[in-house]
């Protein structure tokens, strides 16, 4: 018969940090099934891909470091990075840039910083920026939707484009992004862009295939299937609605100004918010704790900053859509945030409606 | 003021930031009505039971004592008496542990009950609005009335406050899961509450008189609502159940929308706050004239058969009222004093029952998992923040952990570290697993001892300064007196006179002399260190002090002798062969052979150039003193030449400073002598003896002088 | 001509800036000049003022003072690491380990006198730093518990040992959530 001594309190609710990345993890399957169902096979073999290589390089890194393998491999926060980097890369990048991608996230940004919890940075954004910045040729080869293909596209044939750059049938990812009418086809903001600096307005622009009836043949989808997951991840109170509020309603009011005051040179506000990498960033990558501002108000600071900055980005820089770079200034700015946005400690700075009598 | 009151009576209350519900489980017992239990055969109670100072003990071991008897004693405002429980004898006064998370032990009285249960005299009180306030403090005071919800703060000091009370606030909240005394306190005996609650408004005369309850006890409320139905005055308040409503600041918040500043009592806002369980103890103790030896305790668990809340004495250890109440687990124990949110675990099951024991919790494993037994465990913070999103004070959690484990105590101030209340939502809510309290409750002890240990520290600094200067002082005023004298002298030998004169030539002996004095000791060693002060007393008086000095040396050579130098070892052994003559007294000699030992290994540390000069003279006052001793020895005879013809042929060589010359002299004198002592006749020894005598006592003025380096 | 010129005008105007620039600095140097607590100050606040001389200086303030000039910061043995850590903090070096010469041992201790050992020297009395020690000449001697530093500067100066050096025991009021060190009471 034996005494135990622990600390109180005694009683601990039933959540663990690895179930949170699990639903994260499960709140991407509409948006990633959109993505297959419009954009083929390829993000589904990227996610594998990068899944097995952030294992392999967490593995190494944890047993480098003399951790407790068992408990940190699979607490599922390598996992989601690399479920989130699988996303974002082009379908049929090839297979090395997830490679570069995964371990770059998992060793670089998340273990040498100091591993779970410690990481300044979105690994998986910070692993975007890199192989963009790397790699640009690879990394803005996006595939237009199978459906404006002109030629088809099936497991067997995106699997070979991803390991050598090839069809079975022998076609390059050039010819495959070749629309019907024999021109490269971009995505929605990359078209917008260039046709701005041909001197096109927004409306011919809306013209564009690509772009179909709404804002984006396929995109619109995959991000009204991040929005679903996130409001799932919201429902559960797994992220808090401060974060993905604040940065959507950033993004409106920046492009509903612009809008309102040239709207042949401006995009509309649902435009921008179902495009690129909005959505998406708003609940999964914003969201992400570590990297981010801890107070409600600081969250509502960081995320309406993230979402400026990627206004900013779409509208006057180099790159089409802005949501990694965004975050990862912001992730620089969060401890700042932090230390401007402390709540008032109960019983601190009362204010005098509440300390006397109402 | 109307305002919040209006607001109070449509029920629409404030609300505190954060909070959590943890699964209530109070269904355990409120079931059952409270059970009275038997006395046990032993009764533990701890001297000190409350916040504040334990009062003076009035009885003795063997004592018989009488229910209700108060134990201790005290005057001050901080100290609050404890009572015999039940009639019986003390049978042990000492320490054991008591009911406190660190397990330690202190003094508790040990009461055996005779079983009579006999009640010492009391005076019952029919009418109390017939007593004054002070009469009423008093007999609460003399009750040993503390805070039955948990800090166990004086009730007298709490109903003696002097401000002008808007609020006096009930709290009924019981907020923790499991615990449902307060509960069923309520449901049996509302009507001593009632008059509890009257005795507090008539010493406190507060403008509203409210109780704070969760919406989780209908019962309760209905109780209270029908017995407070008739008096406007009293405002039975429902709240939403949400831990920790309980909790003094969270309440008020609740109930009058008002926050305590930080470091503050509630009373400088006009508010008072009581426990409804310390209402039934005042009304007990000013009615009944029943000091505080009972109370009500629920003991649940799952690990119990018969989880129930019972009458429990004071001192009543723990084992015992699981053991009432089917205790079933046999292997591992873990058994919680308090709820399951604040209590704590205790470390043996004869803890006794306490005045601020409002549960005995006692979980099965696979209701509170142990320590061991969970199995991730700890892992590191992903900042998820809902630990902020559930404190109730509004603190950053995740910030003050790191901040703890960094040991940055400056930082952790500045994140009012001090206004956490410990109620364990952050804690309980991680989803990594930290025990978030458990940083902050050593974080918090270690910024107090550092206090303490600053304020400690200030103050040797100032008592250094002052006595540096009061040193420094002394030196002048010294120096100045010296000064003084010798300007005085001065001008008395410059008069002229004869009588200046001799005394010129008085000080020009006294230089002389001096100087001499110094010459010597120069050759003895410039060892002297500061303490030379030990004045010069006569040898008698001194023998007293110098066999204490020797059994110290004796305690330092046990720990240095393990470090011999080759100087000590030479030395060591001219030693033993000097001492062959004598061994017939061996006792005698191991016990000066030791002291010598003892002496020289001491001196030994002290300048190494002149030890074997030291040494020499050292050796000739040992054997001198054996040669002392043994006189009347036929054998020691001998010995006293060997000694004198040794003593008179070093006293020649220690003049000499060449050291290696003299440790061959030294030796060769050994062999000589001991060729020459044989031969020697008896009357010869004794004419020797009393020579070496006389050595002796010159020797023994220089080992003075050495024992003082 | 105009070479000569530009290279005077170059040199006018540069030292023109350099006297103003100057003036400015110095302007500012004087007018807001901040007093600072020296460094010995800072670091005597530090350190743990036991007064014990294990540092080898005659107190705390003269080790404070020595290391304000250069002294290693790794000597106080009462402070221990932590003392160090706060030192090197605010000295801007990577902490040392502490001098080796030194205990490890720096729980806080109180001095005891054993009463009925002592002889009434006096020497215990002239050797506290902190004047801890009540006594006079062949009276018994007694130490003031809640005034004594633990430095241990007695122990050595007592011609009969009397004086020892027993540790602070744990009360519930200072006990440091040490739930690991629980003596857990093992029934059967």
């Amino acid at each position: 018969m034996a005494f135990w001594i622990a600390s109180s309190p005694h009683n601990h609710v039933q959540s663990e940090t690895s179930a949170i990345m699990r639903l994260v993890i499960y709140a991407t399957i509409p948006g990633v099934f959109a993505q297959w169902y419009f954009f083929g096979w390829g993000n589904l073999i990227h996610i594998s891909l990068a899944i097995i290589t952030a294992l392999v390089a967490e593995f190494t890194v944890l047993s480098l470091r003399e951790k407790n393998i068992k408990a940190q491999l699979f607490d599922g926060s390598s996992i989601l990075t690399a479920v989130l980097i699988g996303i974002s890369l082009p379908a049929i990048a090839p297979w090395w840039i997830t490679v570069i991608g995964a371990s770059f996230a998992i060793i670089v940004v998340k273990q040498l910083y100091g591993g779970l919890g410690h990481n300044p940075f979105n690994p998986a954004m910070a692993a975007y920026v890199v192989l963009l910045i790397s790699f640009p040729l690879q990394m803005t080869s996006w595939l237009p939707p199978l459906e404006l293909m002109a030629l088809p596209l099936n497991f067997a044939d995106t699997l070979s484009v991803i390991v050598s750059g090839f069809t079975i049938d022998g076609y390059s990812v050039e010819q495959l992004r070749t629309h019907i009418d024999g021109y490269t086809m971009a995505t929605p903001l990359d078209t917008v862009k260039t046709n701005l600096t041909l001197g096109m307005t927004i409306a011919e622009s809306m013209e564009s295939p690509v772009i179909g009836e709404n804002f984006g043949v396929g995109w619109e989808w995959v991000s009204a299937g991040f929005l679903l997951g996130g409001l799932f991840l919201i429902g559960k109170k797994t992220i808090h609605w401060a974060t993905p509020f604040s940065f959507l309603a950033s993004i409106f009011v920046c492009s509903l100004i612009a809008f309102l005051y040239s709207q042949d040179s401006n995009a509309s506000t649902l435009f921008h918010w179902f495009n690129g990498a909005c959505m998406f960033g708003a609940f999964f990558i914003l969201t992400d704790p570590v990297s981010g501002a801890t107070s409600v108000k600081g969250r509502i600071v960081f995320a309406a900053l993230a979402g400026f900055l990627v206004f900013i980005i779409r509208k006057y820089g180099g790159y089409p859509d802005g949501v990694a770079f965004a975050v990862l200034i912001c992730n620089m700015a969060a401890p700042l945030i932090d230390q401007y946005t402390r709540p008032r400690t109960y019983g601190h700075n009362i204010s005098p409606s509440k300390s006397g009598n109402e | 003021m109307g305002s919040v009151i209006e607001r109070i009576k449509r029920g629409n209350f404030w609300t505190f930031h954060g909070g959590i519900h943890p699964p209530e489980q109070k269904f355990l017992t409120t079931d059952k009505p409270i059970r009275a239990v038997s006395i046990p055969e032993q009764l533990i109670l701890p001297l000190q039971q409350h916040i504040g100072i334990a009062g003076e003990l009035q009885v003795k071991v063997g004592d018989k004592v009488l229910k209700g008897q108060a134990l201790t004693h005290s005057m001050h405002p901080m100290a609050v008496p404890i009572h015999a429980p039940t009639s019986g004898t003390i049978s042990a006064v000492k320490n054991a542990v008591i009911a406190h998370p660190s397990g330690l032990s202190e003094l508790c009285l040990f009461i055996t009950p005779d079983g009579e249960d006999k009640w010492r005299e009391r005076h019952i009180c029919i009418d109390f609005n017939q007593l004054t306030n002070n009469e009423l403090i008093d007999k609460i005071a003399s009750a040993g009335i503390s805070g039955m919800g948990g800090a166990g703060f004086p009730t007298q000091v709490k109903v003696s406050i002097r401000e002008k009370i808007k609020f006096l606030i009930i709290n009924a909240a019981e907020c923790e899961p499991y615990i449902s005394a307060d509960d069923l306190l309520m449901r049996e005996h509302s009507p001593s509450i009632l008059d509890g609650i009257n005795i507090l408004d008539r010493i406190l005369s507060p403008a509203y008189i409210l109780i704070g309850i969760e919406e989780n006890k209908p019962e309760a409320i209905k109780v209270l609502q029908q017995a407070t139905a008739h008096n406007e005055h009293i405002q039975v308040c429902v709240v939403p159940t949400k831990y920790p409503t309980g909790g003094e600041k969270q309440l008020i918040q609740i109930l009058t929308g008002q926050e305590v500043p930080s470091g503050v009592l509630p009373s400088s806002l006009g508010i008072v706050m009581h426990n409804i369980a310390t209402c039934f103890a005042i009304a007990d103790a000013v009615i009944n004239d029943i000091p505080l030896i009972k109370r009500v305790v629920t003991v649940s668990g799952q690990a119990l058969k018969k989880p129930q809340n019972v009458w429990s004495l004071l001192g009543t250890p723990v084992g015992f009222l699981l053991e009432q109440c089917g205790y079933a687990n046999k292997n591992k124990k873990h058994i919680i004093m308090g709820g399951p949110m604040m209590g704590y675990s205790l470390p043996t099951d004869q803890v006794p029952v306490v005045k601020t024991t409002n549960c005995v919790l006692a979980p099965s494993e696979q209701e509170i998992s142990s320590p061991y037994s969970t199995g991730t465990g700890e892992i590191e913070c992903i900042r998820c923040g809902q630990c902020s999103d559930v404190c109730p004070s509004q603190l950053l959690p995740q910030e003050l952990q790191w901040s703890a484990k960094a040991k940055d105590q400056p930082q952790l101030e500045k994140l009012n570290l001090f206004d956490c209340i410990e109620c364990g939502a952050c804690a309980y809510v991680c989803p990594s697993q930290i025990p978030l309290v458990h940083y902050y409750r050593v974080a918090k002890s270690e910024i107090r001892t550092q206090k303490q240990l600053d304020i400690k520290a200030e103050h040797a600094k100032v008592r250094f300064e002052a006595r540096k200067e009061r040193l420094a002082r002394d030196k002048i005023a010294r120096e100045e007196k010296h000064k003084a004298a010798a300007e005085a002298r001065k001008v008395r030998m410059n008069s002229g006179t004869p009588q200046a004169k001799t005394e010129k030539s008085a000080v020009a002996e006294a230089l002389a002399r001096v100087k001499a004095k110094k010459a010597q000791q120069t050759k003895i060693g410039d060892s002297v260190t500061a303490d030379h002060t030990v004045t010069p007393i006569d040898v008698e008086q001194k023998s007293q002090v110098s066999a204490a000095i020797a059994r110290a040396k004796a305690k330092k050579l046990a720990a240095q002798q393990n470090i011999p130098t080759e100087k000590s070892v030479s030395v060591d052994t001219t030693d033993d062969i000097a001492i062959e003559p004598v061994n017939d007294k061996k006792a005698k000699i191991a016990a000066a052979v030791a002291k010598a030992k003892a002496r020289k290994l001491t001196e030994k540390s002290n300048d190494t150039a002149l030890a074997t000069n030291k040494n020499t003279l050292d050796d000739n006052t040992v054997i001198s003193k054996q040669v002392e001793k043994s006189v009347d020895d036929k054998k020691a005879k001998i010995a006293a030449a060997v000694a004198k013809a040794k003593a008179r042929k070093l006293a020649e060589k220690s003049n000499d400073t060449a050291l290696a010359a003299n440790k061959n002299t030294l030796d060769d004198n050994t062999v000589i002598s001991k060729v020459v002592a044989k031969p020697v006749n008896d009357k010869k020894a004794k004419i020797a003896a009393t020579v070496t005598e006389a050595k002796a006592s010159k020797l023994a003025e220089q080992q003075t002088k050495l024992e003082s380096t | 001509m105009s070479v000569l010129v530009t290279t005077l005008l170059a040199i006018l105007v540069l030292g023109c800036m350099a006297l103003v620039f100057g003036a400015i600095l110095g302007f500012a140097s004087v007018k807001f000049h901040v007093e600072g607590d020296p460094l010995a100050e800072q670091v005597d606040a530090i350190l743990p003022q036991t007064q014990c001389g294990q540092c080898g200086y005659p107190g705390c303030k003269p080790y404070a003072e020595a290391v304000a000039n250069g002294e290693a910061i790794n000597k106080c043995a009462p402070g221990g690491e932590d003392t160090i850590k706060k030192i090197a903090d605010l000295m801007g070096v990577e902490p040392p380990p502490l001098d080796e010469s030194h205990d490890t041992d720096n729980s806080p201790k109180v001095a005891f006198i054993i009463e009925e050992d002592c002889i009434g020297c006096t020497k215990c009395i002239q050797a506290c730093p902190v004047d801890a020690i009540l006594g006079t000449t062949k009276q018994m001697h007694t130490i003031i518990a809640d005034e004594c530093t633990g430095c241990d500067l007695c122990v050595e100066p007592c011609p009969v040992d009397c004086i020892v050096m027993i540790p602070i025991a744990k009360t519930p009021q200072n006990w440091q959530w040490d739930l690991n060190n629980i003596p857990l009471v093992q029934l059967d």
